[in-house]
């Protein structure tokens, strides 16, 4: 660690790790509760030469950020759900056109307008299909300022090794809490930048065209290659192609290059998991409250734990169905009907034993809320 | 260097219908562009979707196939990023002014340094021949059998009111003046706006029956007129042509280096 504790909301950390990130693009539109992100760029890009931008909506500023992806940058926007819906376009094509770019949300409540300044976890499975057509996507999250820091570093890395937007899905509670984050000294965390082209000047090169390791070597914008890019399927140039061979080999490897690597995305922290026979499934903000009833109940000796996951998307299934083994039951504590519960039953062999520990009513989850629904499962009532 | 070396000889020929405008818009561009001199890999091309933006494929350049109506939002990040970079950014007159149109007067109002093309054959052509917010009051369409009731945008007005620093409009027909009008556009320091009118006789020709290719060509001279002209006085309905916004304002990538420079002297 560098020494520099700060004591900020999760808005700031997340800022704090663009910056150590090296994110040097910023475009954004006001919206709350992501607003602190933007406002917070705003005075940190132009001091080491980085470009912030506000602009018109939030379709303009994922569509700048793209462009200024491609000049060789690493960039980023953020937004809450009405605006992650107007993105959706902008995502498609990044997705299709394997630009590097970070996309935060800090989740509200919704749907529409919702509940501005209220938390809520109903965006996870619009981060996975929020756009059309078929896709991989990858999604991260995190539950303390400390761990938001870890997972947006880590976002931009998974950008640039997989040519691929990636979302952050953090919520409001998170975004505008306050607490202590530890800033690691540079070269602490490592860092993946750029994977640019050793093609020379005035040889073919082809930004479409994996390597071995499936990687794509690029070559920013106004340098010596020229070339297309498109949200059309493309050849291996660039070029616009309907080849139904072309077609096929490029939306399995835009879906290939991150479902072949889940094992690598996937992040998660566990907590008293291996003798539990009630096990909790958490996220975000979310996760809090199932920690702090798990290590109350642990004192108590109940056999209770929990899994925490920060990659939600691509969806862990091979260690959602290893850590529930053991379990007699599992639920899954989100804010929201049930979104990634969806995801936990189609993993499990008997999904009758999975449950929902929810709230959607614009406040925080508490440890009671889930506890009644552990003593309902066990038949003890509320 | 010779025209031909700007291009990406192997997708010829074009994909645009035979009597199409945009042919000549492509070849009044690369004029100016030899003229002026620009080497190719300074120049970024990013296009939006339509007939208009199939122009991206076959020019030489960067170029960034973008989104519909999207291609200036895209443009600035580019611009933004590298602004010693060229960037041209023709579009379709739905694509610019519909889907895009508020990409559109933003783009003007921040006078960012590049040029916006709107290549205007008043019709949606990649989608079969739908109204565009410059088809006009009374034209026919395949959204509009009955004749429209939307009336059109006046792009130059638009574009001036929204703060463009260049304005200009010429026509497909006007071919020189079309090459030393976006020769201008391009070496002006600012957000360049230059409607090119340009005829689709496929669609909006055949709907509105204003004849073949030749005879859209002819409408063209007839309907329009240099700026200030005589004739505009005598008749009002005339389209003028002409550079009508010239001015130096400050531009978008200059003043924010000026903001950088205040930053980070604390």
């Amino acid at each position: 660690m560098s020494g520099i504790v700060k004591f900020v909301q999760g808005n700031e950390a997340c800022v704090e790790a663009a910056l150590y990130a090296g994110m040097d693009f910023f475009a954004g539109y006001p919206i709350t509760p992501s607003t602190e992100i933007a406002e917070l760029m705003a005075v940190r890009l132009p001091r080491k030469g980085g470009m912030f931008v506000q602009m018109e909506d939030e379709i303009a500023s994922i569509c700048a950020i793209i462009g200024a992806s491609l000049t060789g940058r690493k960039v980023m926007t953020a937004t809450s759900g009405p605006g992650f819906s107007l993105m959706q376009e902008g995502l498609g094509y990044a997705v299709m056109a394997e630009i590097p770019c970070v996309i935060v949300n800090v989740q509200r409540g919704g749907p529409s307008t919702g509940l501005p300044t209220k938390v809520s976890q109903g965006d996870v499975n619009q981060a996975r299909w929020g756009i059309h057509g078929d896709h991989a996507i990858i999604a991260l999250t995190a539950s303390s300022h400390q761990d938001v820091f870890s997972v947006t570093v880590d976002a931009f890395n998974l950008s640039e090794t997989y040519r691929t937007p990636v979302i952050l899905l953090f919520d409001e509670v998170l975004g505008h809490m306050r607490e202590r984050l530890d800033i690691p000294d540079a070269g602490e965390v490592p860092l993946v930048d750029r994977l640019r082209t050793s093609v020379p000047e005035g040889v073919d090169y082809h930004p479409y065209l994996p390597r071995e390791d499936g990687r794509l070597p690029m070559s920013d914008f106004g340098g010596v290659h020229r070339y297309n890019v498109t949200g059309l399927f493309h050849d291996m140039w660039g070029f616009p192609s309907e080849d139904p061979q072309v077609v096929h080999e490029l939306l399995r490897h835009l879906v290939d290059k991150i479902e072949n690597h889940a094992n690598e995305i996937m992040r998660y922290k566990e907590y008293y998991v291996e003798d539990a026979e009630t096990l909790l499934i958490s996220y975000g903000s979310s996760a809090r409250s199932a920690l702090h009833l798990v290590a109350d109940r642990r004192q108590r000796g109940e056999r209770i734990g929990l899994l925490e996951l920060q990659t939600l998307w691509p969806f862990p299934s091979t260690l959602v169905r290893e850590k529930c083994k053991r379990a007699q039951y599992v639920i899954v504590v989100e804010m929201n009907m049930g979104q990634l519960l969806q995801s936990v039953r189609m993993s499990l062999e008997r999904p009758e034993r999975v449950f929902l520990a929810n709230r959607v009513d614009g406040t925080l989850i508490t440890p009671i809320d889930i506890r009644n629904v552990l003593r309902l499962i066990q038949g003890k009532g509320v | 260097m010779a025209i031909k070396d700007y291009v990406r000889e192997r997708f010829f020929p074009h994909i645009w219908c035979p009597g199409c405008g945009h042919g000549i818009v492509l070849n009044g561009l690369l004029r100016a562009i030899e003229k002026i001199g620009l080497n190719k890999n300074d120049m970024v091309m990013v296009s939006g979707i339509g007939c208009s933006s199939r122009i991206a494929g076959y020019v030489d350049f960067h170029t960034l196939h973008a989104l519909h109506g999207r291609a200036l939002a895209f443009a600035l990040g580019v611009k933004m990023s590298r602004p010693e970079l060229t960037l041209l950014v023709p579009m379709g007159d739905g694509d610019a002014l519909a889907i895009g149109g508020n990409h559109f007067i933003h783009a003007c109002r921040r006078n960012i340094d590049m040029t916006a093309i709107v290549m205007n054959n008043r019709v949606y052509g990649m989608t079969g021949g739908q109204y565009s917010p410059l088809s006009g009051f009374g034209t026919l369409a395949t959204t509009a059998p009955y004749s429209t009731i939307d009336p059109e945008f006046d792009v130059v007005q638009m574009a001036a009111a929204a703060g463009a620093s260049f304005v200009a409009r010429t026509t497909a027909y006007h071919v020189q003046q079309m090459a030393s009008v976006l020769e201008e556009a391009i070496l002006h320091k600012g957000f360049s706006v230059v409607e090119v009118m340009s005829p689709c006789p496929t669609y909006f020709g055949r709907k509105n029956k204003e004849g073949g290719a030749v005879d859209m060509m002819e409408r063209l001279k007839n309907m329009t007129t240099p700026m200030g002209s005589k004739a505009k006085q005598e008749n009002p309905s005339l389209i003028e042509r002409g550079v009508f916004v010239k001015k130096e304002i400050p531009e978008y990538c200059t003043e924010y280096q000026k903001i950088v420079e205040r930053a980070m002297k604390g």
